[in-house]
């Protein structure tokens, strides 16, 4: 107890100088905890991802579409267990900075496939299908719009309607709930019998297929299965698992990616650095001190645990701070970029790295000025006093 | 060097009087009192000797003379000047003009060869680049540190590095001296030297000297000795 | 006194020649205004460079035709017959007798990236000859190109050198398509580089889109030519098409991610700026501390407080600018140039773009050093100022 009182004091005695190096280290923490939460937001539809769950695209692109009847031959194949379809809508509410994602889908296949992720409930499920025009949509959208259910949202589509207008109107059935945290709720669904009836090009086509195998380790058995299908046919495709697609979906932005995590080693480096040399140079300064201390008989690793104490004791408390505002901005922030950047949330993880980077920090900065202390020789070090 | 006319002609006037000066520092809610109800007077030419035990008041002292603090009250005139009553920007114009500081630890700018240092208060004044390299020439050669003149102080002794302080004390010629133990710090040969030449400059050049030490020997050297006990002259 | 300004430089150079004696945290105070300087400029430079290439495309003499309400040309869609009649509207230039129309069809096709090596949308542009008359900044620079009806692409110099493949010479299969790689073209580093081209005709019939096109570029007729077009495509009520300038549009598309950039790299630059200045703040008062009996000195000698607290300043200022030019060359030795490709959101497809350091950003960058430095000297400026002379002096 003794030596966290003289540790508090040692911190004491320069307090503008310990303020900011706390605040250097609570800088360098809070950006580590917001750029890597942003980071991981980027992945996180890939750890969602079901491992049982593939994905069938257009062998060309994404962008382009597949027969309908594909889907009808997966469903035929034994080694599946569910297949569904799904069909980029593309529109916008009102502005086309209100853009947000909507899909065309066939309601209880889309939700018996992704059961683990939504739910809907039963009344709602029913009054939707009852509903032509009925859309259900997730608590993003109606933390961003206030919509609720029965409201009418006219839509601007990329598709056209017959006779070429592209205003749809959809009637708001249910609003479905997310059963893991960082599954996206800012997604808008649709009935594909209406979006296919109602469009005036594109008819008798899906946009991907989702395909649930009846066991997960023949997962790369079945996607192979898939293309044979459809190979040397007019529209190839192509079958991944629902994680690989995510993450290659990623990728796209790859080069921002890489350089965003760059820039966060540098920032957080310098931080540190800044940070680390401020404290060293407060030990090096007492290093006289360190040699009183030894005068009177103290032991030698006792004066390196004075010294790496304090060091830790520093960056633990700054380190935990950081942490704690960017948990804080995290979470308050969460709610308003919730359609753009769903599932934000700090992990456990980042938690984690982010506290053994703070006794890493403590131990590097305090670990040569304790060195040194240790190897003192009393005499030198008295003289060096003036 | 025409003011050291006027200085030599006036020896015997008084330079420095304080009417019942007082210093406190507040510690907290505690008042220390460093200096109580202090009066003295020093005349023109005087070498006058402080001496009394460590933490008599004597630094705190030499401070007010040389308008580095203020009194907390009573009257301090310095050459006509009331010290007591000016702002600190007065005071640092008055320092530049008025006062030679000589310290125990000498205080020389260590990127600064012995030359620079020493011209480092002409600066101060309005002398051309020529003026002030003989002024400072002038000091240098006045403490015989003339072949040293672009040495850097850790390239110098202790009693070196004092000569080299005491002629930029010199150089702006001030009206006062102050020194706090100039010989405190070094052996007893080299102490002398130094305190010859305070001596000197003293008698010859008719400068006021005020001196702190606590070395008797050094003392001697002085004109008036004072002693002074908890904050009082005894 | 008059020489009070005079002491400035004085003491500022004392401060600087004691400088290699705390030359550790000096040089700290420097490496972290230079990471500084450098995160900012790079990430600057990393919009700048995006919306210099999407915006170097735009013409202000064309108009780009699309569907009302469709934000990207993808989105966007027209038949044959409209096309035919939109490019007849008034407002459009004409070579003779035929108008300076060029409808296109805009699809993305997965290519292989070099770095990744993973795929990626890149643009294919179906277009008819009038598109490289509707451009006039684009040129064949490597073979030639397509011959219409035929399987053949000509690619822009920069996918091309992002993306596999595209060689001239090398047969790239799109799907079960299989094209063949004819020449390469440039656009004055436009967004046109991004993309590949390939006959209209021979598009719709692989993606089977009928007769159909997606947009149409006409070049106009003056400067009222785009409100001649635009009274033209009102008039008409069976039209559901807005026109907007090229360059607009390619501005409007720059937007999302030029923002997405901006809004992450300044409260990154803010946070590590004020990191910097904890660093500069803490190096002048351990400057300030050092200095203690000098300063002490030097204003029981007669130096003012003012001249002593600029003369800290300086040096503070000093230190960041050095670390600021250090940041600001690194940065552009490093990325200027440097070619990088990503996903523009509002296209759904890759632009392949070049940071661009320019000395607008560098100046920026300089003067964000000065600040740093500024605030980070002004309170240990404040305190070298009114260190108590008498105090200090027994600082031993
Ligand atoms: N800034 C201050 N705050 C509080 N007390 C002070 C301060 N400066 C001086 N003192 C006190 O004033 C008293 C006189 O100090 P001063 O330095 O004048 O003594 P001194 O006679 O010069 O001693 P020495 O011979 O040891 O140098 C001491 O008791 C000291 O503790
Ligand atoms: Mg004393």
């Amino acid at each position: 107890m003794y030596y966290l009182y003289f540790i508090m004091k040692n911190l004491g005695r320069k307090k503008v100088r310990t303020i900011l190096t706390c605040l250097s280290i609570v800088i360098a923490f809070l950006l580590f905890g917001l750029l890597r939460t942003l980071g991981s937001a980027f992945d996180q539809g890939a750890e969602l991802a079901g491992e049982d769950r593939l994905v069938t695209i257009n062998k060309i692109t994404l962008i382009q579409p597949l027969p309908y009847n594909y889907l009808t031959k997966v469903k035929m194949l034994d080694t599946v267990a569910i297949a569904t379809q799904s069909n980029w809508f593309g529109g916008y509410y009102q502005e086309p900075r209100n853009r947000f994602s909507q899909f065309a889908i066939e309601a209880d296949d889309y939700f018996s496939i992704y059961e683990d992720l939504y739910s809907l409930p039963e009344d709602q499920m029913k009054a939707w299908k009852a509903n032509r025009i009925g859309v259900v949509i997730g608590k993003a959208l109606v933390d961003q719009y206030q919509w609720k259910i029965g409201d009418r949202i006219p839509l601007i589509g990329m598709f056209p309607q017959q006779g070429g207008n592209t205003t749809w109107e959809f009637e708001v059935s249910g609003i479905y709930e997310a059963k893991t945290k960082g599954a996206e709720t800012n997604v808008m669904l649709m009935h594909y019998s209406y979006f296919d009836e109602a469009r005036q090009y594109g008819k008798g086509t899906l946009g991907w297929m989702i395909i649930k195998v009846k066991d997960k380790n023949q997962s790369e058995l079945v996607a192979k299965q898939v293309d044979a299908l459809f190979a040397n046919s007019a529209a190839e495709t192509k079958t991944s698992s629902e994680k690989d697609f995510t993450k290659s979906f990623a990728k796209q932005f790859a080069d921002i990616g890489f350089i965003t995590s760059i820039i966060l080693a540098a920032v957080f480096f310098t931080m540190l650095l800044v940070a680390g040399n401020t404290m060293t140079q407060s030990f090096r300064e007492r290093i006289p001190e360190l040699a009183v201390l030894k005068t009177l008989g103290f032991a030698d690793a006792t004066v390196m645990w004075l010294v790496l104490g304090e060091a830790i004791f520093l960056s633990v408390v700054g380190g935990l701070i950081g942490l704690l505002f960017a948990w804080l901005i995290v979470a308050g922030a969460a709610d308003a970029l919730a359609a753009t950047l769903p599932g934000l949330m700090m992990t456990m993880d980042v938690l984690i790295q982010g506290l053994l980077f703070v006794i890493l920090f403590g131990i590097v900065t305090g670990a040569i000025p304790a060195i040194q202390g240790l190897r003192l020789q009393i005499v030198t070090a008295l003289r060096s006093r003036r | 060097m025409t003011a050291q006319a006027v200085n030599k002609s006036a020896i015997g006037s008084t330079l420095v009087e304080l009417k019942s000066i007082s210093k406190h520092y507040r510690k907290g809610k505690e008042k220390v009192n460093v200096l109580n109800e202090l009066n003295l007077t020093i005349n023109r030419g005087d070498f006058l000797a402080l001496m009394g035990p460590s933490g008599s008041g004597k630094t705190t002292l030499l401070n007010l003379l040389g308008g580095l603090d203020k009194p907390s009250s009573g009257e301090l005139i310095i050459g006509g000047a009331r010290l007591d009553q000016m702002s600190n920007s007065q005071l640092t114009r008055w320092r530049a003009q008025n006062v030679g500081f000589i310290f125990q630890f000498y205080n020389l700018m260590p990127v600064l060869t012995a030359e620079k240092n020493v011209e480092l208060p002409l600066l101060l004044t309005n002398l051309s680049s020529a003026q002030r390299k003989k002024h400072v020439a002038a000091a240098l050669s006045l403490v015989g540190l003339s072949e040293r003149a672009d040495h850097y102080p850790n390239e110098l002794s202790g009693g070196q590095e004092q000569r080299v302080a005491i002629a930029r004390a010199l150089v702006s010629d001030p009206q006062i001296l102050l020194c706090d133990e100039p010989t405190g710090d070094l052996d007893r040969t080299t102490a002398d030297e130094i305190l010859n030449l305070l001596q000197t400059l003293n008698q010859q050049q008719g400068k006021t000297i005020v001196m702190v030490t606590h070395d008797p020997r050094a003392a001697d050297h002085a004109k008036t000795i004072l002693n002074m006990d908890k904050g009082r002259l005894v | 006194m008059s020489s009070s300004f005079l002491q400035i430089p004085i003491i500022s150079w004392m401060n600087i020649k004691n400088i290699p004696q705390r030359l550790g945290t000096s040089s700290v105070a420097v490496f972290g205004v230079a990471c500084v300087v450098g995160v900012f400029i790079g990430v600057l430079s990393m919009a700048t460079g995006f919306q210099r290439t999407m915006l170097k495309g735009g013409a202000e003499d064309v108009a780009i035709i699309m569907r009302s309400g469709a934000t990207s040309e993808m989105a966007s869609g027209l038949g044959y017959a409209q096309a035919q009649e939109i490019s007849h509207l008034p407002g459009i230039v004409r070579d003779g007798e035929e108008p300076v129309s060029s409808p296109e069809l805009y699809v993305v096709v997965d290519v292989t990236k070099r770095t990744t090596n993973t795929s990626a949308n890149v643009p294919l542009r179906g277009v008819l000859s009038a598109a490289f008359t509707v451009r006039k900044n684009l040129k064949i620079v490597e073979g030639r190109t397509f011959t219409p009806g035929t399987n053949e692409l000509v690619v822009g110099r920069a996918v091309q050198r992002q993306f596999a493949q595209l060689n001239v010479g090398d047969k790239i299969k799109f799907g079960s398509t299989e094209w063949t790689v004819v020449g390469a073209f440039e656009a004055d580093g436009g967004l046109a580089e991004s993309e590949l081209w390939c006959d209209a005709k021979v598009l719709q019939e692989v993606y089977r889109r009928g007769n159909s096109f997606q947009t149409i570029r006409v070049k106009l007729d003056g400067a009222d030519g785009m409100q001649k077009l635009k009274t033209g495509l009102a008039s008409n009520p069976t039209f559901n098409f807005s026109a907007q300038l090229e360059s607009d549009y390619l501005a409007e598309q720059s937007k999302p991610l030029t923002l997405f950039i901006k809004t992450i790299g300044w409260p990154v630059a803010i946070l590590m700026a004020i990191g910097a200045i904890f660093g500069a703040i803490n190096t002048m008062y351990t400057s300030v501390s050092t200095r203690t009996r000098e300063i002490a000195t030097l204003r029981a000698i007669g130096f003012g407080s003012l001249p002593v607290a600029i003369s800290t300043l300086v040096e503070s200022i000093l230190l960041s600018l050095i670390g600021g030019v250090i940041g600001a060359v690194i940065v552009y030795l490093l990325f200027n140039g440097y070619t990088v490709s990503t996903l523009n959101f509002s296209s759904f497809s890759q632009v392949v773009f070049d940071f661009a350091v320019t000395k607008d950003l560098i100046v920026q960058g300089i003067w964000f050093a000065v600040i740093i430095g500024f605030i980070g000297g002004f309170f240990p400026a404040i305190r070298a100022a009114n260190l108590p002379i008498a105090t200090a002096l027994r600082e031993v």
